[in-house]
């Protein structure tokens, strides 16, 4: 496309979040109306920003800085032209220069630098803020240093586990195998995160970039991103993404131009939540059952067809190019005890701003939630919050000033996951949250362990009789004994959490397990 | 909304042909054929399994593993609503029972391109004979829920009238 110099640039998202209220009608809307006026505009499909409840959150380019407006809706948009927008000017929808938000301000934005700033696709613009960079310092050094730099960085796979990323490397990088295998794991299924959703729609080559690096320092030549099957535009913008890293020769028999080789591949999951368990996800790739394996061996020795693989989550690697740019001590530098550099934050649920939030480790639960969260969005208290998805405690009003740390969280009996946080106001009822934790732990089981497999179905079926006031006593017995045996003896952590969500509704909200019965509606 | 045509051997023969070659090729050769019909039939697995050098209990093993294929055709509508705890939160459940009672509704009801669970008494003189609601567990939207997917487009925001709309339209108003 060929556009006058002085054509006005106009953002706004193509984030899947604000799409889904409204901003392709708005980006058609300001297209007409600029047509309309004779005003020459480039509109700018960009990632979000993170702040969802200000979505679709349009921005102008201003010779002081970007302008956001927002939330915009299609019939807002000849008033913003009348309110000569397209300069910055103002109207009731204009919230100022975007990098002075408060929401932003706050943040220590290092993974998500460049969301929402750019346009995803753009290759060129990609490498204009700070792109590439990592990946060009990783092919000037050994796989050795590579490697070493991730370690000492102190990084920890984000997608729940928190694994040290560099002694993952090494164990496949020591490993010797004609093949070895980089594998992503964006099945990113646990309710109240979309970190990952965010930076695959939103900086793709990031993500590219991360596994290149991996690839190159441990001397894999293919590469598989696992996405879940219910995020379709990230498949899009992936797939898009990859031809055009092909195209220019980030990825193909010569990574930048080195004498390295490198071939990525989207492949698309079929709803099933167990495949974000990395070896349930491996048996997929392959085409089969997703059936957890046991471990050992792990995946770093045999892995993907039995190779030996690196599966890090999406924002494992896209942390990797910073730290490769930036050194591995600048990214130490934040965060806190054995919890280094920054955690993408998910903030949703019942919850009057939502959103994307980068931070040091460190930041206390209530400062997310109360001071950048603003309360519940039904503006009644909060009773409960989850933490780190499905498998994740619920926590009381009282306990959040907790820090949000593997550590910490740990040490309460919650644990950070995925960085997910959900907010429910005084309606939630803890005895059905907790059912509903056997519930999908029932559906979504692999099947492979019979504690997982039966106890599940046993678990919905205590919590039923206790719901109903059948032997209450007797049966919050059982359902303490049923959650010992799933933690100690399921295969994988879905058995083997699924009471972490139970416990923690029955031991902090001990009053929902001990209500009158009411007389149950036929289902 | 996709109007998908009948299976076909000969073209679900050559959708396997096109990608056998792929690295643990079930997942996108089953992709690619619900993709086609809208479903993948039965009359796939022998295929598969010669394609792939696996028996049939393993295929069918893999393809009812997963929640995503369908082994028969779809209805015209399908609306893929989030029950995940950031929508519980923000009341999907309510969404669900409202279907129920105000529109006669199931959500998850059974059978294929035919009515719906009807079993509750409903006065809301639409026909929903073509249209599924079926219960997903997130969609990466959880700071603007209750969310559902419907025909590839994510909505935010959802309410009880927007889905019970989203259930009788034709296209997706965005």
């Amino acid at each position: 496309m060929t556009l006058s110099p002085d054509a006005i640039r106009i953002f706004v998202p193509i984030d899947a979040a604000a799409l889904s209220v409204g901003a392709d009608a708005v980006a058609r809307s300001i297209a007409r109306e600029a047509q309309a006026r004779g005003v020459t505009i480039e509109i700018v499909r960009n990632g979000s920003r993170g702040m969802l409840w200000l979505e679709p959150m349009v921005e102008v380019a201003t010779p002081a800085g970007r302008i956001a407006y927002g939330p915009v809706a299609a019939r807002h948009v000849a008033g913003l032209f009348d309110a000569d927008f397209q300069a910055g000017g103002s109207h009731a929808l204009r919230l100022g220069l975007t990098e002075e938000l408060d929401w932003m301000k706050r943040q220590q934005r290092l993974t998500f630098e460049r969301i929402g700033v750019t346009d995803p696709l753009s290759l060129a613009e990609y490498r204009a803020h700070g792109g590439l960079a990592g990946l060009e310092k990783a092919l000037a050094l050994s796989g050795d240093d590579v490697v070493e730099a991730v370690r000492a960085s102190g990084l920890r796979g984000r997608g729940g586990a928190g694994f040290p990323t560099g002694i993952k490397w090494k164990t496949v990088q020591n490993a010797r195998a004609e093949q070895k295998y980089i594998v992503c794991n964006a099945d990113e299924g646990d309710s109240g995160t979309f970190a990952d959703r965010m930076l695959m729609e939103g900086d793709p080559f990031l993500l590219i970039e991360g596994m290149t690096i991996a690839a190159i320092a441990v001397g894999a030549t293919r590469g598989y991103i696992y996405l879940r099957s219910e995020y379709p535009h990230a498949f899009k913008t992936l797939q898009r993404a990859i031809l055009k890293a092909e195209t220019a020769g980030v990825l193909g028999d010569s990574v930048l131009g080195s004498s390295l080789a490198f071939r990525l591949e989207v492949r698309l999951g079929a709803g099933a939540y167990i495949c974000g368990e990395e070896t349930s996800l491996l048996e997929s790739l392959e085409g089969k059952r997703a059936l957890v394996r046991a471990k050992p061996p792990i995946p770093a020795l045999q892995g993907l067809f039995g190779k030996p693989t690196i599966v890090n989550n999406v924002l494992s690697f896209a942390a990797v190019p910073w730290i490769l740019d930036h050194g591995a001590q600048a990214y130490a530098d934040y965060g806190l005890g054995r919890s280094r550099g920054t955690l993408p934050v998910q903030l949703g649920g019942n919850v009057k701003r939502g959103g994307l939030i980068e931070l040091a480790f460190g930041i206390s639960l209530r400062e997310i939630i109360e001071d950048m969260g603003g309360g519940t969005l039904s503006g009644r208290p909060i009773r409960a919050v989850q933490v780190g998805g499905p498998l994740g405690a619920y926590l009381t009003a009282a306990q959040l000033d907790v820090a949000m740390d593997y550590e910490a969280l740990a040490a309460m009996r919650a644990m950070l996951g995925h960085g997910g946080i959900v907010v429910f106001d005084d309606s939630v009822d803890m005895a059905k949250q907790a059912r509903f934790a056997f519930e999908f732990c029932a559906k979504e089981s692999c099947g492979k362990c019979t504690p997982c497999r039966i106890g599940a179905t046993r678990g919905v079926e205590v919590m039923d009789r206790i719901i109903a006031g059948t032997e209450r006593p007797k049966n919050i017995a059982v359902l303490r004994d049923l959650s010992k045996l799933m933690t100690d003896a399921s295969l994988c952590a879905m058995g083997g959490l699924t009471p972490m969500p139970v416990l923690s509704a029955l031991n902090h909200f001990p009053e929902d397990f001990d209500r009158p019965a009411l007389p149950m509606a036929a289902e | 909304m996709t109007a998908y045509p009948a299976w076909d051997q000969d073209s679900a023969r050559s959708i396997i042909a096109g990608l056998v070659h792929l690295e643990g090729a079930a997942l996108p050769i089953l992709h690619a054929l619900q993709e086609e019909f809208g479903h993948v039939d039965a009359q796939v697995v022998p295929l598969l399994a010669d394609a792939l050098n696996l028996s049939r209990a393993e295929v069918h093993g893999t393809i009812s593993f997963y929640h995503d294929f369908r082994t028969s055709p779809p209805p015209r509508r399908v609306i893929k609503l989030c029950r995940a705890e950031a929508c519980q939160a923000l009341g999907c459940e309510a969404l669900v029972q409202d279907l129920a009672h105000r529109h006669g509704i199931a959500v998850d009801g059974h059978g294929h391109g035919h009515a719906h669970g009807h079993t509750h008494s409903h006065d809301c003189g639409h026909d929903h004979s073509h249209v599924a609601v079926e219960t997903v567990y997130c969609l990466g939207n959880c700071a603007l829920g209750p969310s559902a997917l419907v025909d590839g487009e994510l909505i935010g925001r959802l309410d009880s009238d927007r889905l019970a709309e989203l259930c009788t339209e034709t296209g997706v108003r965005s």
